[in-house]
């Protein structure tokens, strides 16, 4: 398809659908959401673009490769394993770090957050990959 | 020890450093380096010939009983020596052979790992650590038969060898794992210790014969030879390393190490020595009828290993000491001998005896190298052959067991030897030249051969420099102290006798066959006839067969046809869940069906329906819709049923898959009717079966009662533990964090899977 009301819409769409990726996979600990529904949403963008877009404007676009996604996922899940096999803990115990901001007030970062942030980019490289590979040979 | 290893596997890796300039020396380098070794050995001898171990041992898997165990005895020194020094003059020879053929960086690269793993093998005191040294020999042997991989030939004989070997280290670490078990040791003394609790134990004899296995595959004894025949498609400096200190020579050091424990057992004495007979003679009977001088060679190794298992096999002292000299001996001639062969071809460009003739002119340097290895083999004195060959002779009239055979196979078996040696000598040397003669001199090549033959020439003036390596290692292996002489005039006796007899009818034999040329087809026509059985052909044929066999097999199950494999998996799914469900039957359907909301009930409605619709629309994108509706509906109800998580991902993944299927089906043909309508209620039927036990086993699954809930750990502990209230989350990312670290694995590999297959071109026609 190649439609201007669609594709003006994409421009400003992104920074909601990216922004509500994000944040789905921020409160994710928390409240509903986690790796797998923020990169499901980042993925879903593209694949709204692809409907504006040829396939080759989106890769153009994108300027990483699914491919590279998928890896950059999986070395931050297991990235995030590093901490605990370092501090002797038994291996993927979650290790927290709280810091204290004066504006947010206390945030918990640990490893599991890390590894969502793999899973996040796993889900979204895989959709990717297999979205444009049907798009692409068809 | 460790040391010397890891030096071999860093100089391997290192020589790919090596600078372009001096890269046409890097065989010398690692000859210098072997040459240390060799050396730092010599060194020990001392320490040794007190009666000393030196032992070394590092824990690896001390839980498996692996550890990196390695002692320096008398027998693992002699072997050491030879592995060392006959690889010193084997990378000198191979520095000059090699020049002209391409990759021979990667040929040093394997040669310096085949050594360091030989060295491995005999130092290792732990049998995993040995088993695993065993192999290495095997798949390094592989790679370096098949090095001039662009001929068929030398890529089925590494094949070959690779399988032979292969099976019988496969043999040999059962055996070790049998034998492990009763002693619940890896380690050799520990089974040297105890060997009468081995002996005793009902486990022996299999054990037993599965490392005899081993060793008749590895040391090529006879039904298992032919691979050794194949193995001389290598380049001749492997030949020549293979035949004479390592690869054939381990299963020949295993033989001695294990002695201590099964050696003198009613088995050992009727098994080993029955074998190694029938090699000797198999290999010296068939040598005399080859026309190619590496063939030649390879046959009498044959032979000489038949001798050695003979020998460990009788069980007396003066046996393993002729066993143990034989090893000089014959490790002295072989490698000379391969060398020279390889010399020759150089020189001349041809390995067949018929060919060649009249070299002595070209190269006398040579022919007097030849003639002091081929006296040597034909075991004439003043050669180290000599004394060995007496050594042989004596020990089979010594033998507890069928002496007087064994005398008459061994005297047999030398006949052809002796007439085998003045036949390469005269065919090659003498007479007529045949051939036109390389420019190149290739005088290097000889430097080499000229020091074995000088050794088999100067320990056989002068024996008992022979013995301070003897005898630490016959300690050893028959485990009691044991002072030996050797000489090379033992006085007029019948082993004199015999040896005469032998060299005089073996020149007899000699002159026959020299005189009359045809003798030798006619020969051949007969040896053709009386054993048909090519074991090379039988093996190749044997295999190929084997692999038909799996083919066909492999074609019943794997057919390639989808609809087929998912019926398959769905028919059985069935089936197990129906069993499941008859034998644990005795629940009842839940008769309190609680009543819903109106708008559930209804979209249970609307799901069913679109269910249906989907399955009989003729229209893809209709039926696309249809199953997201279905889709959707269902995550409507997670909601209803506050499963939010849940809910969420299943919208998206919905969306995603009609998107999907949307830009699938525009490249796809429209719905034809392809099934006939056999095949359509066929699968009706099965899907509705499938459906149906899904139903029960959901429906029963309400009943089943799974007390104490493991989901209330997660409810209980996920804030607490896990600093976490999404509890779906929290399961994800951290109490069950190695399953989603497999999964999105799974998802990666799929995902490449699927992108590599939609993106193969088809071949253009």
């Amino acid at each position: 398809m190649n439609s201007i009301i669609l594709q003006i819409a994409a421009k400003y769409l992104k920074i909601l659908f990216l922004s509500f990726a994000f944040i789905a996979l921020i409160r994710g600990h928390n409240y509903p959401g986690g790796g797998f529904i923020g990169g499901l949403l980042a993925a879903l963008y593209i694949v709204y673009n692809s409907l504006a877009f040829t396939s080759r404007q989106i890769k153009q676009q994108l300027r990483v490769r699914p491919e590279h996604y998928m890896g950059a996922g999986l070395i931050c899940a297991l990235l995030s394993f590093l901490p605990s096999l370092l501090s002797g803990a038994p291996l993927m115990k979650g290790i927290w770090l709280s810091l204290n901001t004066s504006i947010m007030g206390e945030i918990k970062l640990g490893t599991p957050l890390l590894f969502d942030i793999g899973i996040f980019l796993t889900v979204m490289g895989v959709t990717l990959l297999f979205l444009f590979t049907l798009s692409i040979n068809k | 020890m460790n040391i010397i290893l890891i030096l071999y596997l860093a100089l391997a890796f290192a020589l790919f450093l090596i600078p372009k300039k001096i890269s046409k020396q890097t065989a010398l380098i690692v000859a210098f380096v072997q040459l240390v070794v060799f050396v730092y050995f010599i060194g020990q001898l001392p320490t040794i010939s007190t009666g000393n171990t030196i032992r070394s041992s590092v824990d690896w898997m001390p839980d498996l009983g692996l550890n990196l165990e390695f002692t320096l005895d008398g027998l693992s020194l002699v072997f050491c020596l030879l592995i060392t020094f006959i690889g010193f003059l084997v990378f000198i020879y191979a520095n000059t052979y090699m020049k002209s053929y391409p990759g021979t960086m990667k040929f040093y690269f394997y040669l310096t790992l085949f050594s360091g793993s030989m060295l491995g093998l005999v130092l290792s005191s732990n049998l995993v650590l040995l088993f695993i040294f065993w192999e290495l020999t095997s798949i390094l042997s592989f790679l370096l038969i098949s090095f001039f991989n662009e001929k068929e030939q030398a890529r089925k004989a590494a094949f070959q060898s690779l399988f032979v070997t292969g099976f019988g280290g496969l043999c040999l670490f059962i055996a070790i794992i049998l034998i492990g078990s009763i002693v619940d040791s890896y380690s050799v003394t520990d089974w040297v210790d105890k060997a009468q609790l081995i002996r005793n134990d009902s486990r022996y004899l299999p054990a037993l014969i599965l490392i005899l296995i081993g060793v008749f595959t590895k040391s090529a004894q006879f039904p298992f030879h032919f691979w050794l025949l194949g193995a001389m498609q290598a380049p001749t400096p492997v030949s020549a390393y293979l035949h004479s200190a390592t690869m054939v020579k381990a299963g020949v050091f295993l033989l001695a190490r294990l002695y201590p424990i099964f050696g003198g057992t009613p088995e050992w004495t009727h098994i080993v020595p029955v074998i190694g007979a029938l090699t000797m003679l198999t290999g010296s009977y068939l040598a005399i009828t080859q026309i190619d001088i590496k063939l030649i060679l390879a046959y009498t190794t044959i032979s000489a290993l038949g001798i050695l298992t003979l020998l460990l096999g009788i069980d007396t002292k003066l046996s393993v000491k002729a066993a143990l000299v034989f090893l000089f001996v014959h490790a002295f001639y072989k490698a000379a001998l391969f060398m020279l062969a390889g010399f020759i071809t150089k020189l001349t460009g041809t390995r067949g005896i018929d060919r060649l003739g009249g070299l002595i002119r070209s190269t006398p340097m040579g022919f007097i190298i030849t003639m002091i290895a081929l006296l040597s083999m034909a075991g004439m004195p003043p050669m180290l052959g000599f004394i060995g060959k007496e050594l042989i002779y004596e020990a089979k009239f010594d033998s507890p067991w069928i002496s007087s055979l064994l005398v008459v196979l061994g005297v047999t078996s030398n006949i052809f030897m002796v007439a085998i040696s003045f036949l390469l000598l005269f065919k090659v040397f003498l007479g007529k030249s045949k051939t036109s003669l390389s420019k190149n001199n290739y005088l290097m090549l000889l430097f080499s051969p000229g020091i074995l033959a000088l050794l088999s020439l100067g320990f056989g003036l002068f024996p008992n420099l022979l013995t301070p390596f003897i005898e630490p290692a016959l300690s050893i292996i028959r485990a009691d102290d044991i002072q030996i002489k050797l000489k090379l005039w033992h006085g007029f006796n019948q082993v004199l006798l015999l040896s005469t007899f032998t060299v005089l009818m073996g020149i007899m034999l000699f002159i026959i066959i020299y005189r009359n040329k045809k003798i030798i087809t006619v020969w051949q026509r007969i040896n053709n006839r009386l054993f048909a059985i090519n074991f090379t052909n039988a093996f190749s044929a044997g295999l190929d067969k084997f692999i038909a066999f799996s083919t066909k097999n492999t074609h019943f199950i794997q057919h390639g046809y989808n609809r087929y494999y998912i019926i398959t998996i769905i028919i059985f799914t069935s089936l197990l869940l129906s069993f499941q469900l008859y034998i644990t039957r005795g629940w009842e359907i839940s008769s309190s069906f609680t009543f819903h909301p109106f708008y559930i009930s209804g979209l249970v409605v609307i799901i069913s329906l679109s269910a249906l619709l989907s399955v009989f629309s003729k229209n893809g994108i209709f039926t696309v819709t249809a199953m997201a509706v279905t889709g959707y509906g269902i995550s409507l109800i997670y909601l209803y049923y506050s499963a939010i998580d849940l809910a969420i991902t299943q919208i998206i993944v919905e969306t995603l898959m009609v998107v999907m299927f949307v830009l699938v089906l525009r490249g796809l043909p429209k719905f034809t009717k392809l099934s006939s309508k056999s095949t359509k209620i066929r699968d009706a039927t099965i899907a509705l079966c499938f459906g149906g036990i899904m139903t029960l086993l959901s429906l029963k699954a309400i009943n089943v009662d799974l007390s104490p809930s493991i989901s209330d750990y997660f409810v209980d502990n996920s804030a607490l533990l896990a600093y976490g209230k999404n509890i779906v989350n929290v399961i994800l990312v951290d109490f069950r964090a190695l399953d989603t670290l497999g999964e999105i694995t799974v998802l990666v590999i799929a995902a490449l899977g699927v992108s590599t297959l939609l993106n193969i071109k088809k071949p253009k026609k």
